[in-house]
């Protein structure tokens, strides 16, 4: 059964971009160009706010699911999609030509990661994700300077290998079940025995290979060497899309391959679960400690977003621990944890990026030395950014601490407390980077007395963010309420 | 009672930050007057609570003035409010801290918005602390207070402030992640985060193979950082040094005072049975504060190291009377947090103005202060022999109580530890008068000259801290009938 209804959103959402492309042909004021896609993806967003809550469906031959799940992920990647578009403004209108690609690429590549959240099957995993990474590969070379150029080179190769690593896990999934739906993997693994199992490692072998093939989107360690250099180079508006969307996504079509493909036998998920977690506490202490020393804070921001993945890891290795005995409640708080940090991390990496952008549009500069002072030349700016790193050290009344507490309260549960006291005192030692920021800011003497003045655009997409960082801080009851609704609502 | 008054004590001084930051076109004058009334009227409404407490026995260990919200249903955590004897006392502390301090910064010009904007913060935050009952909420408060902290010292301060600055929050971010890690454990344990259900369910709520021990010493290090116990102590003297006075005032009158309230509150009430098995090992800490902490004192040369050096040992006697375990000990330990609260408040206000005043802090270069300074040497030695414990101020009646208390409370090896333990009266004694003298007494130095005594403003604060170190060295039973009430509930779970 083809139901086009229930896929009204993507659809929006492919039209918006090539209305896109059109317009920039025949209008001159290329302002419309971004009011047009922001339209667009309110539409697409109500569209897909009204399917919220609705029972689980399955499309194109269990091709794609229409879940809570996937509405969840695919309202926030609308939602990161009108930030950065509301944050590229300044951006684009000083590029000479290619307006409207630039936008219409954001659109396109939002609707790879929507097919992501979506997908049930590894063929369209597949698709979905290259639709997602060759919007982006163009996006981060746009600039065209040696540095765009060499960070989009580097992207593509070794984007291209992680592809070539992720497809050949899947070839090797497929060869030993004979199925590309996970549903049917899973029935296919459950009924094999362990023995049968170890007898076959190819089997294991296509795991780690989806681990390391996603691991390179999720910016998780060791598949992390591309992030600094790619962050650096790209535009920033850019950067922050990276950093949180394509992550997000990342997040959750490996949510969805392991809780559906590989949840059960339990000895399974213990497994992987337990290579997560070691990917998590290695992950978040590489990154810390590297971003203790980064001078350029897109540089700094991109060893952080390593860091923050081993949080987020955290909540997928909640999944594979959970024990099947546990009460409904608790059987999903990796999952739900999860959603909620992601959210959180969105908009508080979004809110940090937006506030970079604004001031390296005057200052034209990423080095934090040139922050200083800069709680005297722009104090709004610097106050939103200066609660924006309060987030992602996880400290209250911010977002992020209320994602840590729920991640770290579901890790808790399961029995993974050594985990979580690598990852508090893993908080603490970010504390020092990100305060150094701060410090710049609002203690150090302003080298000129020039204000940074930012547009309309900027401030709306900034104090969207903020806001929504002290909503999730002080009142995340609403939120949360949504991550888990979603967090069990799968088709498998 | 409809009127909720914890709320209004607590959110009124974060709303007058709001009003300072962001009203356009405040003069500073006006900024203060601002910071004045909205820190005044806590005070006051603090004050209220305190006659309408209801004293009678039925009500013992029964919070009062509770105001409970759902706040986040998913995780069981509600915006619950409420104070008893042990609370009720810290929450007038800090009100009355918070008042005055505003006083002490009246002649603050550097970035006068921002200053008591945080200062104001800082206060919501601590006040917080000490009225939630929801775990969660207490630890949102716990966290939110190192953020005003940070700045006020990295900015307001003097010397290594930006050194000071981060080792105070690095330090107390270990000590309250440390502290998560524990509350998670709990959380887990009980599948609830309200602090006087999980207390009264005892230990039979914990449901999960995790020991009990572990959970207690996961929450206790968050507390011992910031009491601080020694060896967590180092970040201590650095901060208060480098802060400004009346930072200096709250860190050590009302600030350390969230470690010895915390570990009543959730670490002896919630574990009495680990505490219990564990409590020679603290007493030992205990002494070794005590002892360690006045000997280091006695080398000061600084005048506001050598006040901060001795906080460490005060609140020795704190930990101590904390875990003899015994209702009179810890009835002496939490009037304790009281008094030091107000009589270190006093030092360290005292120490600023002759700082103020002289320029000079170096006790080797200060001296002979008293002919210019008649009314500070007099509030000045006030504060010094109520600090070491003369009858007729709190400090006496609080260490005397805490002395007896651990003696007769029967708990293993007491008996040596407070002998121990009075011997850092007797160091006290030395370094306070060796202090006073330094500074008041000697011969006149000629470059002190024009130095003037305190102002009319400065007059009036002092006046209050002396009020009420006399006034509760007179009538303690003021404070320790309603402190006796927050304490037996808690003796009850020991089972004494």
């Amino acid at each position: 059964m083809l139901n086009f209804e229930l896929l009204i959103p993507e659809l929006i959402l492919a039209g918006t971009a090539i209305v896109v492309i059109l317009l920039d042909l025949v209008i001159k004021s290329k302002w419309w160009l971004a009011a047009v896609s922001i339209a667009g993806i309110v539409v697409s967003a109500g569209f897909a706010i009204a399917m919220w809550g609705g029972s689980s469906q399955a499309i194109f031959n269990n091709m794609l699911a229409v879940d809570n799940f996937a509405i969840f992920f695919k309202l926030l990647f609308l939602v990161i999609a009108a930030l950065v578009i509301l944050a590229s403004t300044d951006y684009v209108s000083k590029l000479a030509r290619f307006q409207g690609e630039y936008y219409a690429l954001v659109l396109i590549s939002a609707l790879g990661m929507m097919l992501m959240a979506a997908t049930t099957e590894l063929i369209s995993i597949y698709i979905a994700l290259e639709l997602t990474s060759i919007s982006l590969y163009i996006l981060v070379g746009f600039l065209k300077d040696p540095k765009s150029t060499e960070a989009a080179l580097k992207y593509l190769l070794l984007g291209a290998v992680a592809s070539a690593v992720l497809l050949f896990g899947m070839a090797l999934i497929f060869g030993f079940t004979g199925q590309t739906q996970l549903g049917d993997i899973a029935a296919a693994i459950q009924s094999m025995s362990l023995s049968g199992v170890l007898a076959n490692p190819g089997l294991i072998a296509g795991i780690v290979l989806i681990i390391a093939g996603f691991g390179f989107k999720i910016a998780a360690v060791p598949f992390h060497m591309w992030v600094p250099d790619v962050y650096e180079g790209a535009p920033t508006p850019i950067t922050a899309y990276l950093s949180v969307a394509s992550k997000a996504a990342g997040f959750a079509i490996l949510l969805r391959v392991f809780f559906s493909a590989f949840g059960l036998p339990s000895w399974l998920s213990l497994d992987w679960g337990m290579v997560f977690a070691i990917m998590a506490a290695v992950g978040m202490t590489v990154g810390n400690i590297i971003a203790l020393s980064q001078t350029n804070i897109k540089r700094m921001l991109g060893y952080s977003s390593i860091a923050q993945a081993g949080y987020l890891m955290v909540g997928l290795a909640t999944v594979g621990f959970v024990s099947p005995v546990l009460s409904d409640s608790s059987a999903f708080a990796g999952q739900s944890g999860l959603l909620f940090f992601l959210a959180s991390y969105a908009l508080t990496n979004l809110g940090a990026f937006i506030a970079i952008i604004a001031i390296s549009n005057k200052l034209d500069s990423d080095l934090i030395a040139d922050y200083t002072g800069m709680g005297k030349r722009a104090p709004l700016l610097a106050l939103a950014l200066t609660l924006c790193l309060i987030s992602l050290i996880g400290m209250p009344p911010a977002a992020g601490f209320m994602a840590k507490f729920y991640i770290f309260s579901g890790a808790v549960q399961q029995g993974l407390l050594w985990l979580v006291i690598i990852a508090v005192i893993n908080s603490v030692i970010s504390a020092y980077y990100y305060l150094r920021v701060v410090k710049v800011m609002w203690l150090g003497k302003p080298a000129s007395a020039t204000r940074v003045p930012s547009s309309i655009a900027l401030r709306v997409a900034l104090a969207l963010s903020c806001l929504g960082v002290l909503i999730m801080g002080i009142i995340p009851g609403f939120v949360m309420k949504l991550a888990e609704m979603a967090a069990k609502m799968f088709v498998s | 009672m409809d009127f909720n008054y914890l709320t209004t004590i607590i959110f009124l001084p974060a709303l007058g930050a709001l009003l300072i930051a962001f009203l356009p076109r405040l003069s500073p004058r006006g900024v203060r007057w601002l910071a004045a009334i909205f820190t005044f009227v806590p005070l006051v409404l603090s004050i209220y609570l305190f006659t309408i407490f209801d004293r009678s026995a039925e009500m013992a260990g029964v919070m009062q003035f509770e105001e409970s919200l759902s706040w986040i249903p998913a995780i069981n955590a509600n915006y619950h409010l409420g104070v008893d004897g042990l609370s009720l006392p810290l929450v007038i502390l800090m009100a009355f801290l918070g008042f005055l301090v505003v006083l002490i910064s009246w002649k603050i010009d550097l970035r006068p918005r921002e200053y008591f904007a945080w200062l104001l913060l800082l206060e919501t935050s601590i006040l917080g602390v000490f009225c939630s009952l929801d775990l969660l909420l207490f630890f949102l408060f716990w966290e939110i207070e190192v953020i005003p902290m940070y700045f006020l010292i990295s900015i307001w301060g003097t010397g290594r402030k930006e050194y000071s600055a981060i080792k105070y929050v690095i330090y107390t971010l270990f000590g309250s992640a440390v502290m998560l890690a524990g509350i998670l454990s709990l959380y887990f344990a009980t599948g609830s985060l309200n602090m006087v259900e999980i207390a009264q369910g005892g230990l039979g709520m914990i449901q999960s193979a995790m020991p009990a021990a572990a959970i207690f010493f996961l929450l206790l290090a968050g507390f011992a950082v910031k009491l601080p116990v020694f060896p967590l102590h180092s970040w201590l003297p650095d901060a208060h040094t480098d802060a400004p006075t009346a930072v200096s005032v709250v860190l050590a009158g009302a600030l350390l005072k969230m470690g010895g309230y915390g570990m009543i509150r959730i670490c002896v009430s919630i574990f009495p049975g680990v505490a219990q098995d564990y409590a020679l090992p603290l007493i030992i800490l205990a002494v070794i504060s005590v002892l360690y902490g006045a000997a280091v004192t006695l080398r000061q040369t600084d005048l506001k190291r050598l006040i901060a050096y001795s906080s460490i040992s005060h609140m020795g006697y704190v930990l101590l009377g904390v875990f003899a375990l015994g209702q009179v000990s810890m009835t002496g330990a939490a009037l304790q947090m009281f008094s030091h609260g107000v009589i270190t408040g006093l030092l360290f206000a005292m120490a600023g103005l002759v700082m103020h005043n002289t320029g000079e802090r170096d006790l080797r270069k200060l001296g002979g202060l008293a002919r210019q300074m008649p009314i500070i040497v007099v509030v000045f030695s006030i504060a010094g022999v109520a600090s070491l414990g003369l009858p007729t101020t709190s400090g006496f009646i609080a260490e005397f109580l805490v002395f007896v208390g651990s003696f007769s409370s029967g708990a293993p090896g007491i008996q040596v530890a407070t002998i121990l333990g009075v011997l850092g009266i007797v160091i006290t004694a030395g370094y306070i008068l060796w202090m006073l003298q330094k500074v008041f007494y000697g011969p006149p130095l000629e470059k002190f000259n024009k130095v003037k005594d305190a102002s009319i403003l400065d007059r009036v604060y002092m006046f209050a801290f002396v009020a009420v170190i006399m006034g509760v060295g007179i009538y303690p039973a003021i404070l320790t009938d309603i402190i006796k009430m927050g304490v037996a509930p808690v003796m009850g779970l020991l089972g004494g």
